[in-house]
């Protein structure tokens, strides 16, 4: 007997969506397996990871908040990967639309108004979608490659954050801490649900995949960006441009980035620090593949993602797993994804080995 | 031949399965020695997978293989060379930069000089008057020359039996000339040829025997030279086969779509540019332009439907409009509609729904679209109304543009263009790798729009199929046009010196400098 693959007449819907949920099953025996031989309780860590954090109510509050930068992130990722443009600095867009927001929160500072807060989302936008635009431009001009610009930025980015920490936004009055000032009332995002940690950035993300999801699924905007990721022939032959959709794709990238950055800033974190990157970035890449690029799976898949952050954090204190343990978990996922996308397109056939010897 | 003699291959209920589809269903029939046997079908009839299982590129699942009567099984491409079979492929294996004795020798199986080479090569090439200078180097030679060196290669080995497939889709009407006096030189020396293609008359004029496929099976054996192109072409798709209907006199209008000038520069180092491309296209009209595949044909196809806008804008003119700075949604909305060769991810997109490939190209003309946001219920509505007119074959208008036939996938994108009510329509190769039926379906579409008053030009390497359905055509050769020929006027002779053009000059030294410096 040997194990053959045999190329599907057409991909197959159920595995489409039945993979996802192999890769997280897969992921959860393969973590308790490996952390059981490292000497951990493995069931007990996958339980605390993958279950806690959905058992415990108290915890809600927690995913939500995890989940929104990354389904925002996300979203925006999946546009650009639909159209086959590889942005994986969303990271580097993140920090950068963070810190834009962060220096209108400073202009700003001691004013009061309802504007305040608007205009620093439009910054964190607007600087995101900048800073995604220097790959587009390199793309488009010089035929750069986008993984590698986009993700070198990334660092660059950083780098911005650390001196902008330790000397021009440094809080005058912070005792030396390289960060900047508590932001005032009017900077601050609201909560959505009183006496819990939900701010608006929660509804907001939801919204925004919803959005996404009638543009990518309804509108020429969104049929020109699938076109251009499936066929660049097919789509320059039915008059769409692919420089400037990879204009569009890599803006709308950062934007997004840029906002969930703001967001961040402006929410659980209420003023800039060093520790702003915190890798929804580059988490939000396994967002968007594990929810098939589309914005509603985006939506359960930051979900999800959001519980391995929280149950991590849970598993650290109670049952003593390294931090890295969710990093594991996350990139153990994207890797069984990709390794089960092959059922979509092709089915696993038990073939008898006939040689043509035996029938001659 | 006497009876006593065994024939010098055998095929015995030979059948090869792919998931889905049964290539070959109990296939047998045998070749004589010394006799040019065709093998004749459409495209996927099973042609190519019984040739390949011959020269030892895949094993039949179940069947027999005898060999001048010994069952043999054949593992191998080498241990077919070995046996005697020599194949020539349709697409050729060469290096451009190195020459031809350099070629032949890489493709050797065992190892030996290049004097004694050469001096075998000569041999060869004396021996059925074949003309080819070992030392060239193969990026200054034409496409006819080319595939001599494949013929030499095969013929090097003495084979006893010699596979051409599809050997003469590349060449002009002299070439194929050429080839057929070579093929009946080696008959004779005893060589069974066994000779794949859809061209019917060259099958007549050059086989003694035919065996006709149909969907994996064979479906009749014939003596070409007792039938007619007709009747084999009925065999071939097992059912009538439809003339094209076309009015006897016609009357054209005014010239309606006019190339004037119309220059490109190359891209790359191997591309062919365009060089002052003048026609014009009159209402009413279907245009032809010939050529030999990559003599600019995908530039100005590219040109002329606004992939790539080029300038001056009065290089391209529709009615009165000067639309050569256009790009594809402008000349689309003034009704310019295009077809380009390639189906798969070029027309159509092959993960898309035949819907979603309505939106393509149709959006605008069909309100599939407004105000960026795209009409579900009107594009499968339209999609629906294609899937009718044009008998494509599916589940409907939900599939995916992948699972359809090649023919099927064509006359869906031919009639996404065709329902559009162009101005003008541009098509290049409408039935390329089309079955029979769908193609008469096509050239019938084509004359019916035509009738209406719409301007055709259709760029095609079948001479053939242009000679039937075309008014008038030009032939392109290496990026320039041929005057206009009025097609019932035109000999083959001279359509096919145009065809070859002055192969081999500028543009050929360019190219093996280029080749040269590359490595």
């Amino acid at each position: 007997m040997l194990i053959e693959l045999e190329k599907r007449k057409e991909p197959s819907k159920a595995m489409l969506y039945l993979t996802p949920v192999i890769a997280v099953i897969a992921t959860m025996l393969t973590g308790a397996i490996i952390f059981s031989l490292i000497g951990h309780d493995g069931f007990g860590a996958v339980a605390k990871i993958f279950l806690a954090p959905l058992l415990d109510t108290y915890k809600w509050q927690d995913l939500g908040v995890k989940a929104a930068p990354l389904i925002l992130i996300g979203v925006g990722l999946a546009i650009g990967f639909r159209a086959n443009v590889w942005n994986i600095g969303a990271e580097g867009q993140y920090i950068m639309g963070g810190l834009a927001g962060t220096g209108v929160a400073l202009a700003t500072w001691g004013m009061t108004g309802w504007w305040i807060l608007p205009l620093m989302c439009l910054a964190g936008i607007v600087g995101g979608a900048a800073y995604a635009g220097i790959p587009a431009f390199l793309k488009t001009r010089l035929n750069v490659n986008e993984i590698l610009s986009s993700l070198m930025l990334t660092y660059v980015a950083i780098q911005v954050l650390y001196y902008l920490m330790r000397g021009p936004w440094k809080d005058p009055d912070g005792f030396n801490f390289p960060q900047t000032r508590l932001f005032t009332d009017d900077q601050i995002l609201p909560t959505v649900i009183p006496s819990t940690v939900v701010h608006l950035g929660v509804p907001l993300a939801f919204l925004v995949a919803i959005i996404a999801w009638f543009v990518m699924s309804r509108s020429v905007f969104g049929f020109q960006i699938r076109v251009v990721g499936a066929a660049p022939a097919a789509a320059r032959y039915g008059g769409f441009n692919t420089n400037k959709t990879i204009w569009a794709a890599l803006l709308a990238g950062g934007g997004l980035a840029g906002f969930a950055g703001i967001l961040e800033a402006a929410g659980p974190f209420g003023q800039m620090v060093p520790q702003f990157p915190t890798g929804y970035g580059f988490t939000a890449i396994i967002v968007a593949f594990l929810g098939r690029l589309h914005p509603i799976g985006i939506v359960l898949a930051g979900i999800i993602l959001a519980i391995t952050y929280v149950g991590g954090e849970l598993a650290q204190s109670s049952i003593g797993l390294p931090a890295a343990a969710t990093g594991v978990f996350q990139a153990m996922m994207l890797f069984f994804l990709l390794a089960t996308d092959v059922l979509v397109k092709y089915r696993i056939k038990l073939a008898s080995a006939v040689k043509a010897g035996d029938a001659a | 031949m006497s009876d006593d003699i065994k024939p010098r291959i055998e095929l015995k209920g030979i059948t090869k399965a792919f998931p889905g589809v049964l290539a070959n269903d109990a296939v047998s029939f045998k070749v004589e020695p010394g006799e040019i046997h065709a093998l004749l079908g459409e495209n996927g009839a099973g042609k190519s997978t019984l040739v390949k299982m011959i020269y030892g590129i895949m094993q039949p699942d179940a069947g027999d293989i005898v060999w001048d009567g010994e069952p043999v099984m054949v593992a191998n491409p080498k241990a077919a060379r070995k046996m005697g079979v020599g194949m020539v492929f349709q697409h050729f294996s060469l290096f451009e930069a190195m020459t031809v004795l350099e070629n032949i020798a890489l493709g050797m199986d065992g190892s030996i000089s290049q004097s004694k080479l050469e001096a075998k090569i000569r041999d060869v090439l004396h021996t059925y008057d074949l003309k080819l200078d070992p030392h060239r180097i193969v990026s200054t030679l034409s496409v006819g020359e080319r595939q001599r060196i494949e013929i030499v290669r095969a013929l090097l080995l003495e084979p006893q039996l010699l596979i051409m497939d599809e050997p003469t889709s590349v060449l002009t009407p002299q070439e194929v000339a050429q080839l057929f006096e070579t093929l009946r030189r080696l008959s004779k020396t005893g060589c069974s040829i066994l000779y794949i293609s859809h061209k019917l008359h060259e099958i007549r004029d050059l086989c003694d025997a035919a065996t006709i496929l149909r969907g994996g099976k064979v479906v009749g054996e014939c003596d070409p030279r007792k039938e007619t192109p007709t009747s084999m072409a009925e065999m071939m798709i097992g059912g009538n086969l439809k003339q094209i209907s076309k009015a006897a006199s016609r009357e054209f209008g005014d010239d309606r779509f006019i190339a004037d000038g119309l220059t490109i520069a190359g891209e790359g180092d191997f591309g062919v540019a365009l060089d002052d491309i003048c026609f014009a296209v009159r209402a009413g009209e279907i245009f032809g332009i010939a050529g030999v595949a990559g003599n600019g044909q995908n530039e100005l196809l590219l040109a002329l439907s606004g992939e790539e806008p080029s300038s001056p804008a009065d290089a391209i003119r529709l009615d009165s409009h000067a639309i050569a700075a256009m790009d594809a949604v402008g000349r689309r909305n003034l009704g310019l509609c295009a077809v380009p060769e390639e189906r798969n991810g070029h027309g159509a997109v092959v993960d898309f729904s035949l819907t979603d490939n309505t939106i393509l190209t149709a959006r605008d003309r069909m309100e599939l679209a407004s105000n960026g946001i795209v009409h579900g219920g009107a594009a499968t509505t339209f999609a629906g109304q294609i899937i009718d007119d044009f008998s494509v074959m599916t589940t409907g208008p939900g599939s995916l543009a992948g699972s359809l036939s090649g023919g099927n996938l064509q006359k869906f994108i031919m009639g996404r263009e065709i329902l559009q009510n162009p101005e003008v329509l541009i098509v290049s190769q409408p039935t390329w790798g089309v079955d029979a039926g769908a193609a008469a379906a096509i050239h019938q579409a084509l004359v019916d729009l035509a009738e209406n008053g719409s301007a055709i030009l259709v760029i095609s390497q079948d001479l053939d199929e242009l000679l039937a359905l075309c008014d008038r055509l030009a032939v392109i050769n290496e990026g320039r046009l041929s005057k206009t020929l009025n097609v019932g006027e035109a000999t083959i002779d001279e359509i096919g010196l145009l065809m070859g053009g002055v192969h081999g000059d500028p543009f050929a030294t360019a190219e093996m400098t280029e080749a040269v410096h590359a490595h």
